[in-house]
């Protein structure tokens, strides 16, 4: 399958990404935060599309877009947004937020300047149509102890979770 | 230009992996199209059987046995105002039924109408179209909340702890269907909307009588769970009309309330149509390994053509039974060229050519109409379920049940 209008996809996606996440920490609704993020969830699946990865993708827009955040906003509906809103919406950390900035932004002009040398030139082939079927060659394959050990961890956060929300089961 | 458009013509694959733009807006035109007919089209049946259900007429006014009804209901809800809350999160208000629609429609983009007949074929179809459904509930909290109002958010509230329940069943399901598809010589599944049918077809059976009864029990779970799903009665508490006025969209009116409808019924026939996908063969006809050969492929074939001279033969009954008084005159010529029109439709599915293109969409068609029925009939049969039972059965009987069946598929395709 030959990919259409690679390009503007790319830049529409990753400016729909930024501008949803600098969305989510400047409005001061917090549903319309959790809106935002949904949509930044959304454009990141799509760039997953185009990196010819469409299971991670899938699994971000079933997982986080539709599962987590529907909790998010579950939570935050019921929480008393008027006094929130009357509260102080940044914390005035100027000093650690300077340090913050200048790091990240000194590594993002490192890898712009030096980033041809850093990452393989050549594309990886795509395996779009076999995706999907290698990573669960992979997660049942070779990575079988960690995967188990990472579902068993989940397991006990839901015990915990259950045990925790109920004095009497 | 015209070598691009008709190259396609002959490449025997689906728009979106022949890569050719224009059929796929072409494609997405047609499915749009018709999903928007087909909810007009159930608008009007659920309304007329649902009363015969009850034994009265149902609307019988605009048109013969009220045929123009759902256009006439389209043009009021058009005109009517349009009304937002004053203490409304206008905002959020106006993007709850765009979400929902946008979730309800984007999900046929990997339908498998035939082999060919799909918008595009997904690697990750069944999970593309099982993740962005689930998108919709998204929009019904947003409406719930942003109307600032008690009983939408307390719909909203149910509709979301429903639907994230009953999802989960639903998964447990689909997986071990999906785990049918790899019982091949490779050993690899796939997700692939055509892929899954294409699986059923080379293993000869429908999935649904796959390890009989593993099979049937996974469909009930998933038929149970997409009622569920989409708020449709039995299940139907986010929109309790004795409790809860009509639950999260009590506040919408006129154009976004007939979003929301739009959403509900096009999410009916998505589902459905991952349920026939699954478990039902998809645009398989009945019996394509036992009654095979030219004489039973041509008896198959003929069946859309004569259902739809079928239906032209009641609307003539219908004709002939309609009152002589001079009043009805117009509804009877009316009823008279609708079955002129249905003839006609018959009489061109008959064309050899038009009878082969036609027979992958028919069947998968008729299937999904068969959940459509089901639909209205849950609705005039069964009494609302309360909704410390609606968890109950969510959880404790249909999630259990689904793991079993899961852990036994397994078992089963190892050992076979």
């Amino acid at each position: 399958m030959q990919p259409v209008a690679t390009t503007f996809f790319f830049y529409f996606l990753s400016a729909l990404t930024v501008l949803s996440g600098v969305l989510v920490i400047t409005q001061k609704n917090a549903v319309h935060s959790a809106l935002a993020l949904i949509f930044g969830l959304l454009a990141q699946a799509g760039l997953y599309l185009m990196l010819y990865a469409p299971f991670v993708a899938g699994v971000q827009i079933i997982l986080y877009a539709g599962g987590i955040m529907v909790l998010f906003l579950f939570v935050i509906m019921l929480v008393n947004l008027e006094r929130a809103q009357k509260e102080e919406q940044f914390n005035k950390q100027w000093l650690v937020g300077v340090l913050a900035a200048l790091a990240l932004g000194g590594l993002l002009v490192a890898v712009y300047l030096k980033g041809g040398q850093l990452f393989p030139q050549h594309i990886a082939q795509p395996v779009e149509s076999s995706n999907t079927q290698e990573i669960g060659v992979m997660l049942y394959g070779n990575y079988m102890f960690a995967f188990e050990i990472a579902s068993l961890l989940l397991l006990v956060a839901i015990i915990g979770a259950v045990v925790m929300a109920k004095k009497r089961i | 230009m015209l070598d691009y458009i008709t190259s396609y013509l002959s490449s025997n694959t689906t728009p979106g992996q022949a890569g050719n733009v224009f059929w796929a807006l072409v494609y997405i035109m047609i499915v749009f199209g018709g999903v928007s007919v087909a909810v007009m089209a159930m608008n009007w049946l659920e309304r007329k059987a649902l009363a015969h259900f009850q034994i009265r007429l149902g609307p019988m006014r605009v048109g013969p046995h009220g045929l123009l009804q759902p256009i006439a209901d389209a043009i009021k809800l058009l005109t009517k105002e349009d009304i937002i809350p004053a203490e409304a999160d206008k905002f959020v208000f106006w993007l709850a039924p765009l979400i929902i629609l946008c979730a309800s429609f984007t999900v046929y983009i990997v339908i498998p109408f035939g082999p060919t007949h799909a918008i595009t074929d997904l690697n990750i179809g069944i999970l593309f179209m099982l993740g962005v459904s689930s998108l919709s509930v998204l929009g019904v909290v947003m409406a719930g909340w942003a109307s600032n109002s008690h009983y939408p958010l307390i719909g909203a509230l149910r509709s979301s702890a429903q639907m994230v329940s009953y999802e989960v069943a639903m998964g447990m399901a689909v997986v071990s269907a999906i785990l049918m598809t790899s019982l091949n010589k490779t050993g690899t599944g796939t997700l692939s909307m055509i892929g899954i049918v294409q699986a059923q077809q080379s293993q000869q059976m429908w999935f649904i009588f796959k390890f009989f009864p593993l099979g049937f029990i996974a469909f009930g779970i998933f038929a149970i769970a997409m009622v569920a799903e989409t708020n449709r009665a039995p299940f139907d508490l986010p929109e309790a009309e004795s409790e809860l006025t009509a639950g999260f969209h009590t506040e919408y009116s006129g154009l976004r309330w007939s979003l929301f409808m739009l959403g509900e019924y096009a999410a009916m026939i998505a589902v459905s149509s991952i349920a026939v996908t699954l478990w039902l063969g998809g645009w398989l006809r009945p019996f394509p390994n036992t009654l095979t050969g030219d004489t039973w492929d041509l008896v198959f074939s003929l069946i859309p053509g004569l259902l739809f001279l079928g239906l032209a033969l009641i609307a003539f009954v219908g004709v002939v039974r309609m009152p002589k008084h001079p009043y009805f005159r117009i509804q009877t010529v009316g009823l008279a060229g609708f079955g002129a029109v249905l003839g006609l439709i018959g009489l061109i599915l008959f064309i050899p050519p038009v009878r082969d293109r036609i027979q992958d969409i028919f069947w998968f068609s008729a299937k999904v109409a068969v959940f459509m029925y089901l639909y209205i009939w849950y609705r005039a049969t069964f009494p609302r379920y309360r909704f410390d039972q609606l968890m109950k059965v969510g959880w404790k009987v249909l999630l259990p049940v689904a793991i079993g069946v899961l852990i036994l598929t397994a078992i089963m395709g190892v050992l076979l």
